[in-house]
């Protein structure tokens, strides 16, 4: 089986918001001496096809992103982490490419790579948190897509995709290929890949490539634009249980807990 | 054409979501000059249409037998067909899985550009504006949609419901050419436990993190608290990942989005991402070791000590003051 998992690099996302600032003219987040980081949801995916590779008895892993340089980070741990083939389509223009153009460099380069039965990305971004690259890609690459699972198992030629619901879960059978969007869960926490395999990773080839390579031309956002960004001040002042002895602090805060839920 | 059309999911009722995305379609409808309309897909969806049609100018059912129950490429190729005859400007979706999942692919379909997770939307001149939350809630963003049809899932929650019309709007029954595509398919649901009472719906949130340190945390102290005020139970993305309660208990940015009177967080740090769950809480209050940790920021009151010392008090104190009838 064939599983080419997506992967975006973004700004660490547990960055504490007292230290997070924009830039409102650019509509850019400021780095400030934040990491880069791979998006979490990503490394779900590329757990949940690690582990399908090892219960399934073989598999070959490529892992893709479309980025700045920087990206090539976030391909190095993934081959550390033992996914057998890495490229980078590297992003040359100016600001952040919308959703729809991400989509059709990730499809073109999908095409170039091979063929796949299994597409993954990650449910969204750590970053703008838009949702939407699992399902415009399955659109580019007219295949069917199901979101937000976070299990995979193989039977047959076909697939078993568990995904989480609002209130439960669903069970789908798929026949391949088919795109994926995955989400956390207990059983797709990302491994931690060893020092001695993170040195090794930088010195396994890499396939570089640019969107022109591709046949695409740079032309601009035309899905949507970033109009404004802005950071909410919002701040409580919290009223903190006082008192000398835990049952007289514990009281405090029964009082208020009492007022709340009366006032209902 | 200026019109807007909601998608509504029969399986969901007219609850507090589909009313408020009727607000919200509503809304947008007068701003654009146009009309507002609904779709209801799946079993039952005349019913709901009945309902639905007090607020809309035009409803269309589509319950036809390969639409009884949700198959996303199924329910994809039927939205695209009601969407190119009706030829809205915007189409809006609720907060639901089957909606997020939905919208981009649609979007797509129809030429048009999608924004989801939407908490304003606004006609500006030509282009559609989508006011959300990014970078975790930290950062608040407005997306120019440039694409028509605009495809957006709201926030469906935090919009005020429609006003009903003084007459009923035309139910009608879509007719559609639909191929079942059988390259995937649902073949089991399952609720959890305890998903029946939509957290969504609670008034009252008992909410727990990783600090909780484990199942039993959950079940020997919090539950009982939460019973006793009738609350429900939820938990931070890290005390779901540990497998200590079921992914439906996540509240925040990829959980649920709630919006109780009270919500209390107990041993949560209050990351923003989190904190995007429940920006719509009226009251957050926290248990907490830590007197920095960021969830107090946020908090109306709160109580720096070991929950495991504060949740079996706390629960005597609650039963004597509120009584038996509590
Ligand atoms: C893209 C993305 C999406 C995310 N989506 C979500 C989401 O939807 N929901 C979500 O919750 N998170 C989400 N997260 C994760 C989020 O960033 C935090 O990592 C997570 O919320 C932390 O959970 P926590 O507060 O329970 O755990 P921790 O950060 O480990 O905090 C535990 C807290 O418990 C306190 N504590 C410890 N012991 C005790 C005790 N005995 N008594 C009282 N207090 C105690 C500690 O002081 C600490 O404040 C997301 C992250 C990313 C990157
Ligand atoms: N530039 C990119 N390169 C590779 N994968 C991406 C990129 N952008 C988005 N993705 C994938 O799409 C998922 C959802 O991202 P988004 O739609 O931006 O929220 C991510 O988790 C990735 O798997």
């Amino acid at each position: 089986m064939n599983i080419l998992v997506c992967l975006k690099q973004i700004l660490d996302p547990e960055v504490p918001a007292r230290d997070f600032r924009v830039d409102a003219a650019r509509r850019e987040a400021e780095q400030g001496s934040a990491n880069l980081v791979t998006n979490i949801f990503c490394e779900n995916a590329l757990e949940t096809a690690l582990q399908l590779r090892e219960r399934a008895g073989g598999a070959t892993i490529t892992v893709l992103s479309y980025g700045r340089p920087t990206a090539e980070d976030s391909l190095r741990k993934a081959l550390a982490m033992k996914a057998d083939a890495a490229a980078l389509v590297l992003d040359e223009g100016e600001g952040t490419p919308d959703p729809l153009n991400v989509a059709r460099v990730l499809a073109a380069a999908i095409k170039r790579l091979g063929a796949f039965d299994l597409v993954m990305t990650g449910r969204e971004a750590g970053d703008w948190g838009a949702g939407q690259t699992g399902g415009l890609l399955a659109e580019e690459l007219g295949l069917p897509c199901v979101s937000f699972v976070d299990g995979i198992e193989v039977e047959g030629g076909r697939l078993r995709l568990r995904r989480q619901t609002d209130t439960g879960w669903e069970l789908f059978e798929a026949t391949p290929p088919v795109v994926v969007t995955v989400t956390n869960d207990e059983h797709n926490v990302p491994r931690i890949p060893k020092v001695r395999d993170v040195m090794m990773s930088y010195r396994q080839p890499l396939t570089k490539l640019t969107p022109a390579d591709l046949g695409l031309a740079a032309d601009g956002n035309d899905y949507y634009e970033v109009a404004e960004l802005s950071i909410p001040q919002k701040e409580t002042r919290c009223d903190f249980a006082g008192g000398d002895t835990l049952d007289e602090k514990v009281e405090a805060f029964a009082r208020h807990v009492v007022e709340v839920t009366r006032g209902m | 054409m200026n019109d807007v059309l909601i998608i509504l999911f029969a399986a969901n009722g007219f609850d507090k979501g589909a009313q408020g995305l009727a607000g919200a379609g509503r809304r947008l409808a007068g701003e654009s000059g146009g009309s507002l309309r609904a779709v209801v897909l799946g079993e039952g969806a005349e019913t709901l249409a009945q309902e639905v049609a007090r607020v809309a100018d035009a409803v269309v059912v589509a319950d036809q037998a390969e639409l009884s129950e949700y198959q996303p490429e199924t329910y994809l190729n039927a939205l695209a067909q009601v969407c190119r005859e009706s030829k809205p400007r915007a189409v809006l979706l609720g907060n639901d899985t089957y909606s997020q999942e939905l919208t981009p692919r649609l979007a797509h379909r129809l030429g048009g550009s999608a924004a989801g997770d939407g908490v304003e939307v606004r006609v500006d001149g030509d282009a559609l504006r989508v006011g959300r939350q990014v970078y975790g809630g930290k950062a608040h963003a407005v997306l120019e949609l440039k694409k028509s049809p605009a495809v957006v899932w709201l926030r469906a929650r935090s919009f005020a419901p429609a006003a009903p019309r003084e007459t009923s709007g035309d139910v009608t029954r879509a007719a559609l050419d639909i191929q079942a595509d059988t390259r995937t398919r649902v073949v089991e649901r399952r609720r959890e436990a305890g998903g029946e009472s939509r957290l969504e719906e609670a008034r009252v949130i008992v909410s727990g993190g990783r600090g909780i340190g484990g199942p039993e945390g959950f079940e020997t102290e919090l539950r009982p608290l939460a019973e006793l005020l009738g609350a429900q139970l939820a938990a931070s993305r890290a005390a779901c990942d540990a497998g200590w309660v079921p992914p439906t208990w996540q509240v925040g940015q990829t959980g649920k989005k709630v919006t109780p009177e009270l919500y209390l967080a107990v041993a949560i740090t209050g990351a923003s991402q989190h904190m995007a769950g429940i920006s719509e809480a009226k009251t957050i209050a926290a248990i907490n070791t830590d007197p920095d940790a960021p969830i107090f920021k946020h908090s109306r009151f709160g109580i720096v000590e070991d929950y495991r010392k504060v949740v079996p008090l706390l629960r005597e104190k609650l039963k004597r003051v509120l009584g038996a009838g509590f």
